[in-house]
């Protein structure tokens, strides 16, 4: 609990923190490194990566130019087939629709799938304070809950765990040895989870895609979880956010295969779920109810600004895969739902009020690792330097803006330059000699870890 | 061929050596270098930062004393070269300086991409086409592995090897800087010069991996930036090359800091340095 006079802690004092974890770092990168590896060679496969990386970045801009009118028509194909949309502007209207159907429904236990729209919303507190048992499926976000623990990767919730702390969790929670064995662990878990699958009176999970032209919504997954959720419980409850939509099926087909290639280094996910509508008459299996939550929570206000390009991510993990920052310091670091490159433009577009969150725009070196990765072409160091520019004004310390108002003066007479040159060719050696120079400023922050030149 | 010649603000306040070498550099390969009287800085800093207005205030100071001719300027530095070339434009935009900064941009090559005469290809390089891990860049494809057992192990061998004397044809670990690798393809050249040279340009594992310079990141975020620098230079090391080079002295002047704190035996010289050493 945090005491009254605690100051919210800063993207700087949390990466120091995820430093000093050698442990999770060495799992990151390990994690990170094996899934760009991945990456690179599914992507090396494709004869034309760069025309399809062009194809999908033009399917997700046109995706946002024609936003409404994609969103109705999906709507009005769901509907027709049975299925039920409902439109969310923010977090508490969202969970306030999930909360009202799992009343409705009387369910006691819901099965969950993997949904970063879920964690954006906190959906599994407000469940759990209604008195509903929320298991999640997804291995990765079953061990999180265990540990508590928020997600720390986009794709792979639990990679910065090893295998050593997984079976301390299992055994915890089975209250028996579990080995450190990979398979052991899976056995666990899948033992566990399918009572879960069983007693599931609601399921839910993401959506990776909305299709217009089918009122489909397409969902991928490796462990057959999401399948689960989506077919066996009587009612199955889809999150997404508004902007993931694609006009057709051979859009799909061109953002599947970079989602699966960028994401895990697959051609395809081993189960991609293309789920159109709940079950029709005369069919074996499905859920009665299918049930579909949009949200908007911040979206809509970038569709036309300078950031739209944002919302054309795809969730694929690539960025922070890549990313130097992310691999030092993990995903906890940022504390937000989305962490590593993509996660630092988002959040702070996503909650533009929160200082905290406008502080990740400098959680980056400007290295463009990112912007070369991502398969749809976000320049997510270009907007995270435009946000850097949006916010100087409003937000920098008072001291950093004289202190560049000054530089600026100063440095734009060249006599004021030359004076500069001189001071510290003449002064340098004698700074170089004191060894400990008094920890302030961007002098004592160079001299934290490093001499100076 | 009479050039232009910006050292950069850096080399002009902590290695004016490094200018001096790019001017001779420059003469050996026949040029007639003439040094930008009257400029400081290309604003970078304050741009990265987030200030425009304080970034386009020493921008002006620098672009006006370039002057509006038809030189090409050579910028020994990767970041300040891809600072004016694809910068200066976007941040002189609707001001009275918009024409000037344009053309400033187009005629600003780096080092060694003027030196391996890949200038044209490098300015018209189309900065939306991602260039690393791709076909088309000097890189091979990365194959990143993590920490520890992954990782090559050094060559066996003494210390004294002959290829890790710092004289002519001695190997030399390129570290890629992130605006000259990503931004202006100069990872290409800059391994192209050293070869010209007569030199052994070397990768070391992890070598598209920023160093964590960053700037004010540097400053800001001093841990991460501290702990980006220690894997580059594990990584240095594994190479068993002790000579570090790069086309912007502020990746070395970081890595050196960095190096010196742990006592490490590794040398850090700007690429003109050691290219003129050649000459």
């Amino acid at each position: 609990m945090s005491t009254p006079t605690a100051t919210p802690v800063s993207f700087g004092r949390r990466a120091d923190d995820a430093l000093a974890d050698d442990r999770m770092r060495a799992a990151i990168a390990r994690g990170t490194g094996l899934m760009v590896q991945r990456r690179h060679e599914a992507i090396a496969e494709l004869a034309n990566a760069d025309e399809l990386r062009d194809a999908g970045s033009s399917i997700r801009a046109a995706a946002l130019r024609r936003l409404p009118e994609l969103l109705e028509r999906w709507s009005d194909n769901l509907g027709a087939l049975g299925g039920h949309v409902h439109w969310a502007s923010d977090a508490d209207e969202a969970t306030a629709i999930v909360a009202g159907i799992v009343a409705r429904r009387g369910a006691k236990v819901i099965a969950k799938g993997k949904s970063m729209v879920s964690e954006e919303i906190h959906l599994n507190d407000v469940l759990e304070r209604a008195g509903a048992e929320v298991v999640e499926t997804d291995l990765g976000e079953f061990i999180q809950q265990l540990a508590g623990e928020p997600p720390s990767h986009i794709v792979a919730p639990a990679m910065h765990k090893d295998r050593f702390e997984v079976a301390e969790l299992l055994t915890a929670d089975r209250g028996a040895p579990v080995s450190a064995e990979i398979t052991a662990e899976a056995a666990y878990a899948r033992t566990r989870l399918r009572q879960a699958f069983l007693d599931a009176g609601v399921g839910i999970t993401g959506v990776n895609f909305a299709v217009a032209a089918a009122g489909s919504i397409c969902l991928v997954e490796n462990e057959g979880n999401g399948r689960m959720c989506s077919s066996l419980p009587p009612t199955h409850i889809a999150l997404m956010g508004l902007e993931r939509i694609v006009a057709d099926f051979d859009e799909l087909d061109v953002m599947l295969n970079l989602l699966a290639r960028s994401a895990t280094g697959q051609a395809l996910t081993v189960y991609t779920n293309i789920i159109t509508g709940p079950r029709r008459p005369g069919e074996a299996d499905g859920p009665e109810e299918l049930h579909v939550v949009v949200l908007d929570g911040g979206r809509s206000a970038l569709v036309d600004s300078d950031f739209s390009s944002a919302l054309h991510c795809i969730r694929c993990g690539a960025c922070l895969n890549v990313c130097p920052v992310y691999r030092q310091v993990g995903g906890h670091a940022y504390d937000s739902v989305y962490s590593g490159p993509i996660g630092a433009v988002l959040t702070p577009l996503l909650r533009p009020t929160d200082p905290a969150a406008r502080e990740l725009a400098e959680a980056s070196s400007l290295c463009g690792a990112c912007t070369e990765i991502c398969p749809v072409r976000i320049p997510l160091h270009d907007l995270l330097l435009q946000l850097r520019h949006r916010d100087a004004r409003a937000d920098a310390s008072r001291l950093r803006r004289a202190g560049f108002w000054l530089w600026s003066q100063a440095w734009s007479r060249h006599w004021v330059f030359r004076a500069t040159v001189l001071a510290a060719r003449a002064g340098m050696p004698l700074l170089r000699k004191i060894r400990r120079l008094p920890n302030i400023g961007w002098l004592g922050a160079w001299q934290r870890g490093r001499e100076l030149p | 061929m009479r050039v232009q010649f910006f050292a950069s603000c850096l080399v002009e306040l902590l290695r004016p050596d490094v200018g001096a070498a790019t001017e001779r550099v420059l003469r050996a390969a026949g040029h007639e270098p003439v040094p930008v009287t009257g400029a400081t800085c290309c604003g970078q800093p304050a741009y990265n930062a987030g200030y425009a207005a304080e970034a386009r205030r020493v921008a002006r100071r620098t672009l006006r004393a370039l002057g509006d001719g038809e030189t090409t300027c050579v910028v020994a530095s990767g970041s300040c070269a891809t600072m004016m070339s694809h910068h200066w434009p976007e941040l002189f935009e609707g001001t009275a300086d918009a024409d000037a900064a344009r053309r400033a941009a187009a005629r600003t090559v780096e080092l060694t991409a003027f030196l391996t005469g890949s200038a044209a290809a490098v300015i018209s390089k189309d900065r939306s086409q991602p260039a690393g891990g791709e076909p088309g860049l000097g890189v091979e494809t990365p194959v990143p592995a993590g920490p520890g057992e992954d990782r090559p192990l050094p060559p066996t061998g003494g210390g004294d090897e002959p290829s890790r004397a710092i004289g002519a044809g001695g190997a030399v670990v390129v570290h890629d800087s992130c605006h000259a690798l990503r931004e202006l393809g100069a990872g290409t050249t800059v391994r192209r010069a050293l070869s010209d040279a007569g030199r052994t340009p070397t990768d070391a594992e992890g070598t598209e991996r920023c160093c964590g310079f960053g700037g004010s990141f540097s400053v800001k975020m001093p841990g991460v930036s501290v702990a980006m620098a220690d894997e580059k230079l594990d990584n240095f090391a594994a190479t068993g090359c002790e000579q570090v080079t790069s086309c912007d002295l502020s990746c070395l002047l970081h890595l050196q800091g960095r190096a010196r704190r742990r006592g490490m035996e590794l040398r850090f010289d700007h690429v003109a340095t050691l290219l003129d050493r050649r000459t």
